[in-house]
């Protein structure tokens, strides 16, 4: 791992962060494009140009799009909503980066304790990973096309005009 | 043929959307009952054509070879008969036509994502059926677009994205260890690396992630949301199966077939099973919603097939896999009735009603058995299924858990006891005056579950030899 690869990891996840816990919509739509942006550096890095490509175009640019077209579509919150909002999520989550930290310490005090044994059997894939996940069995991709049609029933239950339910 | 269970109902949704949407929707009902009804008689009679995995002409197509064993056989016909269950539900409880339309689609899909999943020997395409699975729930949770059905498929999504990042971490670890994804393949590099902490991570990992698709305590937090707040036909097929192909079953698989039984692995399965029981049945006292008592309750009876299965012998294995059987039957007739009570009453708040038996004969009566098989009362199948795990676990020396499932099994008496007495008996509540029975199918279907559980119990014998048999033999393997 070079040291480029290293601050693109960090980036990666202060962006997932981000995007996660940013007080704006918008600012949470860039935060989860710059982690696309990361994820098509890594695999452009790894011999994948295709998947890159496909990241980079679907994931952080034509996503981003929508959610930005979505974002401008609706009401942004005003600065007390957003204040509240912040306060409201600090007393809910407040406690997860000491649970971060402390998850940290115990695994690397598990790790200097007892050292991982990373050894395995020689077992080279052949094929390459691409072979086994992509052409290996026709079966992964009619279960990929099922997804795809519970998404249009989907798209065309959850979006359609009249909600049938009470709020 | 296995694979026409997945083509099949593919073909299905084709001509319902190509042909029958244009000519007329109510169709749809009666075509996917035919289709489920279909699959139902060719399962139980184990057809020789239908079950010779060697075969099959779409194998090439495909390029795998999909396999039927006795625990594929038994989630097989649990499939169909709750998908049935949950079909003829949705026609009397989802009154747009267009919504009901839509729902059959989605059944069928998933489905075809249940089916994958259990036809499949290979554990990136389980993970991509269990994403089939997954994905239709979600949309079938949320399918009214509710303030509270959409919370619960929110946290259902959140809750299955974590259980997808660990497994599909596991798998391409397991993938870079084992040189393939074929259950062969990955049971022969554990076997050629048992003590590599890699690979042992890994494979906790996935089980983790298979805990919380299972919805055991600690990663319980979606469930009963998503039970309560989905359309009662979901709930039906929630409760009823979905749960139990994704987590359960795919837990029973991979330890028995690829994993194996190691000291480790049962021991936390133990304990995990047990915390279910046990936390499930005390949360499902506290309950006044009708829906939310039983999701409380599913946890629990998870929790017993889990205990079964942690006890890792073949006498454990072939009582939680009749368990598994059990429960899909009787939680699929239990939230059939509560679907009747909410259809009816307009509310499933136990409070609020009471004394239903007296307008409803079929579904109290019904309901009597449903509630009698989950507290483990002799003769009905329910008793016989944790009978046999309470003895694999005693004989397995694991008596504390032995004492634990009997112990969660009283309480689990007492809460449906408490349910059947304020929702069923006692006198009715006013307002109730005009309830009656929803409709022909719902007792249909109520009855035909009350007599498989009936029928399951008198015939312990017969149906217990037809799952130990093939389950001692896999073991051997």
């Amino acid at each position: 791992m070079t040291n480029l690869d290293l601050i693109l990891l960090i980036l990666m996840v202060v962006a997932a962060v981000w995007a996660v816990m940013a007080r704006s919509l918008l600012k949470a739509a860039i935060g989860l494009a710059i982690v696309s942006i990361v994820i098509t550096i890594f695999m452009f890095e790894f011999s994948s140009p295709l998947a890159a490509v496909f990241e980079l175009s679907v994931c952080s640019g034509l996503i981003t799009v929508i959610f930005l077209s979505t974002i401008g579509l609706t009401r942004p919150l005003s600065h007390k909503e957003l204040l509240a909002l912040a306060r409201d999520r600090g007393r809910r989550y407040g406690f997860l980066p000491l649970l971060v930290i402390a998850c940290g310490a115990v695994l690397a005090f598990l790790l200097l304790k007892m050292p991982l044994d990373l050894e395995v059997a020689k077992n080279t894939i052949v094929a390459g990973a691409r072979e086994v996940l992509w052409n290996a069995r026709h079966l992964d991709l009619f279960g990929q096309i099922m997804i795809l049609l519970a998404g249009v029933f989907g798209a065309v239950l959850l979006f359609r005009e009249n909600s049938t339910d009470e709020w | 043929m296995p694979s026409l269970l997945i083509l099949v109902p593919l073909v299905g949704i084709l001509v319902l959307n190509f042909l029958f949407k244009f000519v007329v929707r109510r169709a749809a009902f009666w075509f996917a009952l035919a289709l489920f009804a279909t699959q139902v008689i060719i399962t139980f009679l184990h057809a020789p054509f239908f079950y010779a995995g060697n075969a099959d002409r779409f194998n090439p197509f495909f390029k795998v070879v999909f396999n039927i064993d006795g625990i594929s056989f038994v989630a097989l016909l649990c499939i169909e008969i709750v998908c049935l269950a949950s079909l003829v539900v949705a026609r009397y409880t989802l009154h747009d036509l267009s919504q009901r339309f839509n729902f059959t689609n989605l059944l069928l899909i998933s489905s075809i994502g249940m089916n994958g999943l259990v036809l499949t020997s290979d554990i990136f395409s389980l993970y991509v059926f269990l994403e089939v699975a997954a994905v239709s729930s979600f949309i079938m949770i949320a399918f009214r677009r509710g303030k509270r059905s959409l919370e619960g498929a929110f946290k259902y999504i959140i809750l299955s994205a974590v259980a997808t990042v660990l497994m599909l971490a596991a798998i391409a670890i397991l993938l870079l260890a084992c040189s393939d994804t074929s259950f062969a393949a990955i049971r022969q590099g554990i076997g050629q690396s048992p003590e590599s902490n890699i690979i042992l991570f890994s494979v906790g990992m996935f089980i983790s992630g298979l805990f919380i698709k299972a919805g055991l305590v600690p990663f319980h937090a979606w469930l009963p949301d998503a039970y309560s707040a989905a359309p009662d036909a979901v709930s039906v097929l929630l409760a009823g199966i979905v749960t139990k192909a994704c987590g359960v079953y795919t837990l029973i698989r991979l330890v028995v077939s690829v994993f194996g039984f190691r000291p480790g692995l049962s021991q936390v399965i133990l304990l995990l099973g047990a915390v279910s029981v046990l936390v499930g049945a005390l949360a499902a006292l506290g309950q006044n919603d009708f829906k939310r008592m039983l999701a409380y309750s599913s946890i629990s009876q998870i929790g017993y097939i889990v205990l079964g299965l942690g006890s890792g012998t073949a006498l454990g294995l072939a009582g939680a896999v009749f368990h598994f059987f059990n429960h899909a039957i009787f939680k699929s007739l239990l939230f059939v009735n509560a679907a009747a009570v909410a259809e009816e009453a307009h509310t499933t708040d136990m409070d609020k009603i009471g004394g239903l038996s007296s307008r409803m004969p079929v579904t109290g009566s019904t309901s009597v058995i449903g509630f009698l098989s989950a507290a483990g009362i002799p003769p009905l199948a329910g008793f016989w299924s944790k009978l046999v795990i309470i003895i694999a676990l005693w004989k397995a020396g694991d008596i504390a858990y032995a004492v634990i499932a009997v112990l969660a099994s009283i309480l689990t008496l007492s809460y449906l006891l408490s349910m059947q007495r304020r929702v069923f008996f006692g006198r009715l509540k006013q307002g109730l005056e005009d309830t009656r029975e929803v409709g022909p199918g719902f007792s249909f279907i109520s009855v035909l579950l009350a007599l498989i559980i009936i029928a399951c119990g008198l015939l312990f014998p017969m149906v217990f030899n037809a799952i130990y048999a093939p389950i001692k033999q896999i073991l051997i393997q």
